[in-house]
């Protein structure tokens, strides 16, 4: 059945799609023709279409406006704070974008250019490993996700070398999905273990639970709900002494970093976002990097190639380790992610990497102080970058946390993490991170007091909210329902033509 | 540099707010032992200049290298509209009423890449094309209990590399490979037609043009394929759609690649853009973020982020894939590429390629050079090339392709050379002086 | 919220109607509420057989997705092919048109397996703490 819908021209996108500008020989391109064009013969028939391929043909003028146009409908740490909790949108040096394009133009076959780039990104594999205290590095996953499972695959790996087949790894209810998700591809069971009332996961819960089918406890420190892990000691300890392994989620390392190191609690592997903790941007979605971390002992495994030095001093690419997890990535990994890390730790030092931290944390309590008389804290352990509150009160008055997060947005913000972590009902996660101006805090601070006022006074008002922002609140349950992925499903389900 | 924002002042404003006297107040929480007594050993503070100075690599002169990763021409326009800053320091789109820019770029994306390769629906991007791959073949585990999976063995040695990692915990399942004919470079078909015969639970998947640049008899691949479980042709030169037919054309379940080439610079190895097309009947078993079109409150259209239950912050250990994030900043070099260039100029661009190749191929002819195959070729083919030659093309600043034997030992000495609209005839004729 | 007197309840939140030797089924007021706007539904096959206990299907909201429990073994007579087009029925009307299956019925016994109406109110109102 094909589901009809009239659409009338009032209730048109704000900018239309691409293909809709789209009308013959408006595309006047001049792409480089150094070779004279070959008549293409009877050896080469499965080459030719008789079709030119079905792209919209627009101007270039038009293209500029387009796209500029949608640009204008985002926002963007640029236009103001990006509170996100364990997403630290700090803000983007610009000279790092500077740096990462000027590798644009490098092949990975161009081997002379290649002996630079390695030996830089072997510097910065040894500046990870300082800041997190551990032995060894590889760069290559793409994103956070990547790191997870290489990071699993690993632990995989050492086991079967171990002769073991332990099927289970920890994951406390406050993880982030993608741990559950990266250990099954990685062949493990993930089981929940709860974290307490304090916020964090007690020995005394993984006394209980360890047995001799742990391969790893998968921890997130600081947590989610910006809690330090307090018992990481005994925790790493009674996982060693089980044979276990003790892997860290990174995500949250813009606490740590210059403070503490992973690598002195007993973590064995872990992950690091450069695009969070190190400054990258996030370009709407990726791409992202999450490079791993190990002990000496978990090193054979790292996936392939390694960045190794040879007898004359000269670096390459080692691609025949023999209990390596094999390839990750057909490239190397995000090369330009990479070098805009590098550009940032360099910016930073020592020194200013630990006052990044150190300033983060001070923000965030901050406003933290601020906020807690007027949202419910439902942890009072002393938290660092992060925290979490909730709708409670608001609740109460028909005001829920979703309603808070879009009213944020006619403030000119963008919502916290919202429904998460898991564990808090109606959780709002905020991360404000080291670059914000106080000024901007302190608007913050304002709009969600406001926020609770307007609760108060007209808890009504919320259901026509957001109204400053480019279009009304979305309705996730139509497109869920009808499934319009692409321009020519527009024509096939809303019965639209798709194009002239 | 640093960039906090706040002076000495307002710091100390916030330690009085707070009632402490300094940072180490802050960090209580953290066992006194693991508290970092000294500064990191990080060199730096470092200004711009010096940055920029120590962070940069020149590429050689003259480059024949492909392989997966190519250099194309991309238009100023792509750079332009890539570096605003609403785009590239945006988040994830998850609040669609701030983030309709992002959104549509990504719609647009998946509405061009369908049409390209004539498939129902595309993914937001994955990492990369190889992953992309070892995705599909999760898929087709998943969704048609697939046993085995079977991988042409001339499909890009990484992309099998990472398959083979993605896939070695899943009990009971095999992954082989279906040899190439060592004449022409294209899949053995009788190997092929037995394999497929012989389980018939079987995944197959083929790359086209393949590794070597050969351009794989696909309607022969495709008739062997009507009664398989599930198939895929993997692309990995995205430019090569200017000219071939849609891979959709041959019926595949799945179209999986890299489309680095549309508007993506090699980056000395990454990013890359890994796209995921496939027919309408996986759409909830397939991997990776979907936009889909909506409308708001007040009925007007708008887009935003669907089927979020097949991902990993929903479904957590059962997703469908543990992937959360996009290749964003490429997706949008890719849709302003493909905007920019239009039907006619991706056209251009491919048979510049194709004409480039044989530019070459014919000047390697005259002077009695063959390739190593005889299979038909978009822009790639491989080549003997000894140890003399390589040195002097390094001493020249030409890097003449790249070094295969490594990944295929009975092919001694060969190399794969690829040529782009990035060379000229002059790039040709170097290439031949040190041959 | 409603809990039908003349209904069986699962844990899962599926509810039977018995009928003769067959047993309609679907998902209670509260298993709706849960999940918010239902926007998929799959079902097995027309003909299938099945164990109580097992899926039977899965549902889907924006929000999440959820397995289907059989709340009797037999084999599946009927399926509602009205909501594979239109979901949102089932948040409209969970006992009525929101039926999902019709059970033929391998042992009526096992319905004792099953709460009844007080027994799910109380159930649920434990859950929903």
């Amino acid at each position: 059945m094909v589901i009809r819908h009239n659409v009338t021209r009032s209730t048109e996108l704000l900018e239309p799609v691409v293909y809709s500008l789209s009308d013959h020989g408006k595309n006047k391109v001049n792409p480089p023709r150094p070779f004279e064009a070959i008549e293409l013969g009877d050896v080469d028939r499965p080459l030719v279409n008789h079709d030119l391929p079905d792209l919209p043909d627009i101007s270039e003028v038009e293209v500029v406006r387009h796209y500029t146009r949608l640009s204008r409908l985002n926002y963007a740490i640029d236009l103001g704070m990006y509170p996100l909790g364990s997403c630290t949108m700090k803000y983007n040096p610009k000279i790092s974008e500077k740096v990462a394009a000027k590798i644009g133009n490098i092949h990975p076959g161009d081997t002379e250019a290649m002996q630079t780039i390695l030996g830089l990104l072997s510097n910065l594999e040894a500046h990870l490993e300082e800041i997190c205290g551990m032995d060894a590095c590889t760069l290559w996953p793409a994103a956070g996700a990547h790191g997870e499972l290489t990071g699993m695959m690993i632990i995989k790996k050492a086991m079967v070398e171990r002769g073991e087949d332990r099927r289970e790894v920890l994951i406390p209810d406050t993880a982030h999905g993608t741990n559950p998700a990266s250990c099954t591809i990685a062949g493990f069971k993930a089981v929940k273990v709860p974290s307490g009332d304090k916020g964090y996961l007690e020995a005394s819960t993984l006394r209980k639970l360890i047995n001799e089918d742990v391969a790893a406890l998968m921890i997130t420190n600081p947590n989610t709900l910006g809690i330090f892990e307090q018992d990481i000691a005994e925790i790493s300890e009674l996982l060693h002494e089980n044979g276990s392994y003790l892997y860290m989620d990174g995500a949250n390392m813009n606490a740590l970093m210059g403070i503490a190191r992973p690598g002195e609690m007993g973590v064995d592997c872990m992950h690091l976002n450069l695009h969070k903790t190190f400054a990258s941007p996030h370009g709407g979605g990726g791409p992202g990097s999450g490079p791993v971390l190990v002990k000496d002992e978990l090193a054979p495994y790292l996936p392939m190639p390694w960045i190794v030095k040879d007898e004359e001093e000269r670096f390459r690419l080692l691609t025949n380790a023999p209990q390596s997890i094999g390839m990750i990535h057909s490239g190397l990994g995000n090369l330009s992610v990479l070098m805009k890390t590098l550009s940032y730790i360099s910016s930073l030092g020592g020194k200013g990497i630990r006052e990044a931290a150190e300033v983060s944390v001070l923000i965030a309590n901050y406003m933290k102080k601020c906020l807690k008389d007027s949202y419910y804290l439902p942890y009072d352990t002393p938290t660092l970058h992060e925290f979490v509150l909730t709708d409670k009160y608001q609740k109460e008055r028909g005001v829920t946390t979703m309603d808070i997060a879009k009213a944020l947005m006619d403030f000119g913000f963008h919502p916290p993490t919202v429904y998460f972590p898991l564990v808090v009902t109606g959780a709002m996660m905020i991360e404000p991170t080291e670059t914000e101006p106080l000024d901007e805090i302190e608007r913050f601070i304002d709009a969600m007091k406001q926020i609770d006022e307007l609760s108060r006074k007209d808890p009504g008002a919320f259901s026509s909210i957001p109204r400053a922002t480019p279009v009304s609140r979305v309705d996730e349950v139509w497109a869920a329902r009808r499934l319009v992925l692409t321009w020519d499903m527009v024509e096939s389900i809303m019965g639209e033509p798709p194009s002239k | 540099m640093s960039y906090v924002s706040l002076n000495q002042e307002e710091k100390e404003r916030l330690f009085e707010k707070l009632g402490i006297t300094n940072t180490g107040d802050l960090f209580k929480t953290i066992p006194e032992r693991f508290l970092l007594e000294r500064d990191l050993k990080i060199p730096g503070p470092y200004d711009e200049q010096t940055i920029e100075s120590m962070l940069s690599s020149n590429p050689s002169r003259v480059v024949f290298a492909g392989g997966g990763i190519y250099r194309h021409y991309i238009p100023a326009v792509v750079d332009t509209i890539a570096s605003r800053q609403e785009f590239y320091t945006s988040y994830t789109p998850y609040q669609p009423e701030i983030s309709q820019g992002t959104l549509q770029v990504i719609f647009e994306y998946q509405s061009m890449m369908t049409r390209l390769m004539h498939m129902d629906v595309s993914n937001a991007s994955m990492y990369d094309g190889a992953t992309a791959l070892a995705e599909a073949c999760l898929m087709a585990i998943r969704a048609k209990k697939v046993k085995r999976i079977l991988l042409s063995k001339s499909i890009n040695p990484a992309y099998r590399s990472v398959v083979r990692t993605y896939l070695r915990s899943i009990d009971g399942l095999e992954v082989e490979e279906v040899p190439f004919d060592s004449i022409t470079g294209q899949v053995d078909l009788d190997v092929l037609k037995k394999a497929t015969m012989a389980n018939k639970r079987s995944a197959f998947f083929i790359q086209s043009p393949n590794y070597f640049g050969i351009i794989e008899p696909m309607d022969e691949v495709a008739s062997i394929m009507q009664d398989a479980a599930f198939w895929g042709i993997v692309v990995t030169e995205a430019i090569s759609l200017g000219i071939m037919r849609p891979p959709g054309d041959y019926g595949p379940d799945v179209v999986v690649g890299d489309a680095q080439s549309f508007g993506n610079p090699p980056s000395a190895g990454g990013p890359l853009l890994g796209f995921f097309c496939t027919k309408r009947e996986y759409i909830r078993s397939m991997p990776g973020r979907l936009v889909g079109l909506t409308r708001d409150k007040d009925g007007r259209q708008a887009f935003c982020l669907t089927l979020a239950t097949r991902e990993q912050h929903i479904r957590r250990e059962k997703a469908t894939s543990n992937i959360c994030s996009n290749q964003g900043l490429c997706v949008l070099r890719a849709a302003v590429y493909l905007s920019t260039v239009g039907p006619r100029g991706l056209r251009t661009i491919a048979e510049q390629c194709a004409s480039g190749a044989r530019y070459l191929l014919a000047l390697l002819g005259k002077r009695g050079i063959g390739t190593v195959f005889t299979g038909p070729v978009f822009n790639e083919f491989v080549l003997r090339i000894d140890d003399g030659s390589r040195e002097r093309a390094s001493q020249a600043g030409i890097v003449p392709g790249i070094r295969i034997d490594e990944y295929y030992p009975e092919l001694t000495d060969s190399q794969l050379i690829t040529v782009t609209e990035m060379n000229s005839e002059r790039d040709c004729k170097w290439l031949l002086d040190i041959m | 919220m409603k809990f039908p007197e003349d209904l069986k309840y699962t844990k899962d939140h599926e509810w039977g109607r018995p009928d003769g030797n067959r047993l309609i089924a679907g998902i209670t007021d509260y298993a709706q509420d849960e999940l918010g706007d239902i926007v998929y539904i799959e079902l097995n096959d027309k003909g299938s057989s099945i164990k109580q206990g097992e899926v039977f299907g899965t549902v889907e909201s924006v929000k999440a997705v959820s397995e289907l429990y059989a709340p009797a073994s037999g084999t599946i007579v009927e399926i509602n092919e009205a909501l594979l087009e239109a979901p949102e029925i089932i948040n409209k009307d969970p006992y009525g048109d929101g039926w999902m299956i019709v059970i033929e019925m391998e042992d009526r016994a096992e319905l004792n397996n099953l709460m009844d109406s007080q027994e799910y109110r109380t159930y649920v109102e434990k859950e929903a703490k």
